[in-house]
């Protein structure tokens, strides 16, 4: 992601959360300065973020328009993501693949669908059922992905989890709908 | 003075709890050598653990975890390159040149010696400086708590790598975090967006787990792998008795660097592993040999590093201000067994108190006694795949963070908080400063509270009460820091 879109994102993210905070911070007394209620503080809070996400904004606007003067001052040891300043050369139409277009938000969705999934079925169906789709599901968010591989992982890190939180641990979960070891 | 350690020690050291810091021990180090683990992702993933123990228990395995995790890194640092944080990225340097020679069993050696003989020289500096330190705190108004806690959230911003910007505003977001739920003062209930759920709160496994260990293995897997395979075989285990004079110096001149640096807020173990190397090559005679496999650039920062954590402890545990973000975690974890670090803690729970600091020795000398014969293990585990082991972290997550109370809310909670925190790092902003504000948010917030009544509403008292005004010019110091580089370059 280029710097200034990373500004821009990141100061869009922070307002978010600073426009959310004062739209609900309304239901809570605001109090004084002297006797704070319990809407003083993420008032505060929530005007500091919209603060910090304006000022990332401008930031990131500021840097969007292109000025070769700046550029070569642009150049500060404080990003560590590497090929920022080089301009990626634009993919050719026919180069264009959707699996690699998504990669970048594909882990990230898979994990937390399968964590979705695990928190559905857990308190349903028992952990030995739950387990299993989640396994399924976060492996999908790698690279490479193989039935065989994740069905044994599966089985194994099943078996290690209910020999350790379970027999262990003695976590009171139930393992099958009804079954339970402790 | 001592017999506060012995206390402690009367505290951690029956069998039950050594043999709960030695499962801490060998868990700790097992996920932390784990490729693409960092030390906080074991600590994360591997806290819910400790849940269902007793709190002594609990805080030595917790102990011996944090040891364990941190030693990890610094073992795939030098069998792989690969630091597991930036503290052990300087191992990096001269470990794994040695680890290429075949040397990788002294490398190790000399790098839990080091960190044990630091470890050692800490805790003493916790026994002297603390109770004093304690005792200088208790006089503290929440005008000085305010300014303190201000203080290290701005230097953990500021000073962490990344932009300071972001940092500050990670800070704030991680306060907001922490205002949901019930306010202390009134009952009122904030951003619970009527899920009973929330009334208590966001639970601090899930903001760990999702920020730490989530929002990572989500990054680690869109960025792809990233590692070298240890070519060398491993031809010595043990250090020589020539290797073991040549480290003596550097490691007590790193304990030295890093017992003085570890104090200082955000940066800590990073800052003073960094000054020892420096160091070290400074008054080295042939500091050509320097990246290459150097003893010295192996004990040096390794001895500062565990030495800055160590005395990071001195402000964690005596004040409640946590340093870094290893640190952030352990009082989180600390608070969920019901001990809130800080200078009431230590008057009032003396044996849990020295009973943390004791386990964290023993903790110590457990990675010693446990690590040096199991480096062959850690060399194999070191080529599990990644597409293996990723699953089976969300697996730990998803269990640790439903185990805490039984709710399948807490586990969406968590996946929502880790995409959260892989899109902010993605735009370059760090997780730890969120976590230090959301664990710093509610005493912060009561503390300003109760300022504010006390002085009838005066902001000056935070600049004329002496102590407060210190911190608050240590505050100004760093912002100024912060602002400096920007101006000269404008000129």
């Amino acid at each position: 992601m280029e710097r200034f879109l990373r500004d821009l994102v990141a100061g869009l993210v922070f307002a978010a959360f600073g426009a959310a905070a004062i739209h609900f911070v309304r239901e809570y007394p605001l109090g004084t300065a002297v006797r704070m209620g319990s809407g003083y503080f993420p008032a505060a809070l929530g005007w500091l973020l919209i603060g910090f996400g304006a000022f990332l904004c401008v930031r990131g606007l500021w840097r969007w328009v292109p000025s070769p003067r700046r550029k070569a001052k642009q150049v500060d040891g404080l990003d560590f993501v590497k090929g920022d300043r080089a301009p990626a050369p634009a993919p050719a139409a026919a180069a264009w693949d959707w699996r690699e277009a998504t990669w970048s938000v594909r882990p990230v969705a898979c994990i937390a669908a399968s964590m979705l999934v695990f928190g559905f079925v857990m308190p349903r169906l028992g952990l030995i059922p739950a387990l299993v789709p989640m396994f399924f599901v976060a492996a999908r968010g790698g690279r490479e992905f193989r039935w065989r591989e994740v069905l044994i992982l599966t089985l194994v890190m099943t078996a290690f989890a209910v020999g350790v939180f379970v027999m262990l641990l003695k976590l009171p979960f139930q393992l099958f709908p009804g079954f339970y070891l402790v | 003075m001592f017999e506060n350690l012995v206390l402690g020690f009367a505290v951690a050291a029956s069998v039950e709890n050594l043999l709960y810091c030695l499962a801490g021990v060998a868990l700790g180090t097992l996920i932390g050598v784990l490729p693409g683990i960092t030390p906080l992702v074991a600590i994360g993933m591997l806290f819910p653990l400790t849940f269902t123990l007793p709190p002594i228990p609990s805080l030595i395995m917790l102990a011996g975890i944090y040891y364990g995790a941190q030693y990890g890194g610094s073992t795939t640092a030098i069998l792989v390159n690969l630091p597991g944080e930036t503290a052990s990225a300087v191992t990096c340097i001269d470990g794994y040149p040695m680890a290429r020679q075949g040397r990788a069993g002294p490398a190790l050696a000399i790098a839990a010696l080091a960190s044990f003989f630091a470890g050692c020289v800490g805790t003493l500096l916790i026994a002297f400086v603390g109770p004093p330190l304690g005792e200088w705190a208790l006089q503290f108004g929440p005008w000085e708590y305010c300014a303190l806690m201000l203080m290290g959230l701005v230097a953990s911003a500021v000073l962490a790598r990344g932009d300071a910007v972001k940092g500050l505003a990670m800070v704030a977001l991680g306060l907001l975090f922490g205002v949901v739920g019930t306010d202390v003062n009134s009952g009122v209930v904030r951003y619970a967006f009527d899920v009973p759920e929330l009334f208590d709160g966001i639970g601090f496994t899930v903001i760990a787990v999702g920020l730490f260990a989530v929002a990572e293995i989500a990054s680690n897997l869109e960025s792809g792998e990233r590692r070298e395979a240890l070519a060398a075989a491993i031809s010595e285990l043990l250090p020589s008795r020539h290797d073991l004079r040549d480290a003596g110096w550097p490691m007590m001149r790193g304990t030295a660097v890093g017992a003085v640096l570890g104090v200082l807020p955000g940066t800590g173990p990073a800052l003073a592993s960094f000054a020892a190397y420096m160091l070290e090559k400074k008054v080295a005679t042939d500091p050509d040999r320097f990246g290459a496999g150097a003893v010295e650039g192996v004990a040096a920062p390794e001895a500062a590093n565990n030495a800055a954590a160590q005395t990071g402890f001195i402000p964690t545990l005596t004040l409640g201000i946590p340093g870094s973000a290893v640190m952030t975690l352990m009082v989180g974890a600390m608070m969920m067994h019901g001990f809130a670090p800080g200078p009431q803690a230590m008057a009032e729970k003396p044996e849990l108190f020295w009973g943390i600091v004791a386990s964290m020795w023993l903790g110590n000398l457990m990675l010693l006694v446990l690590n040096l014969p199991l480096i062959g293990l850690w060399v194999s585990l070191l080529k599990v795949p990644y597409r293996w082991l990723f699953p089976s972290i969300v697996m730990f997550c998803c269990i640790g963070v439903y185990s805490v109370s039984n709710n399948p809310v807490d586990v969406y909670l968590c996946a929502a908080l880790g995409a959260l925190g892989f899109l902010l790092a993605r735009v370059g902003c760090e997780p730890a400063p969120l976590l230090l504000g959301y664990v710093l948010g509610p005493l912060f917030e009561e503390h300003l509270r109760r300022a504010m009544l006390l002085g009838r509403g005066d902001p000056l008292l935070f600049l004329t009460r002496p102590i407060s005004l210190a911190f608050m010019l240590g505050t100004a110091l760093v912002l100024v820091a912060m602002v400096w580089p920007a101006l000269r370059r404008k000129q």
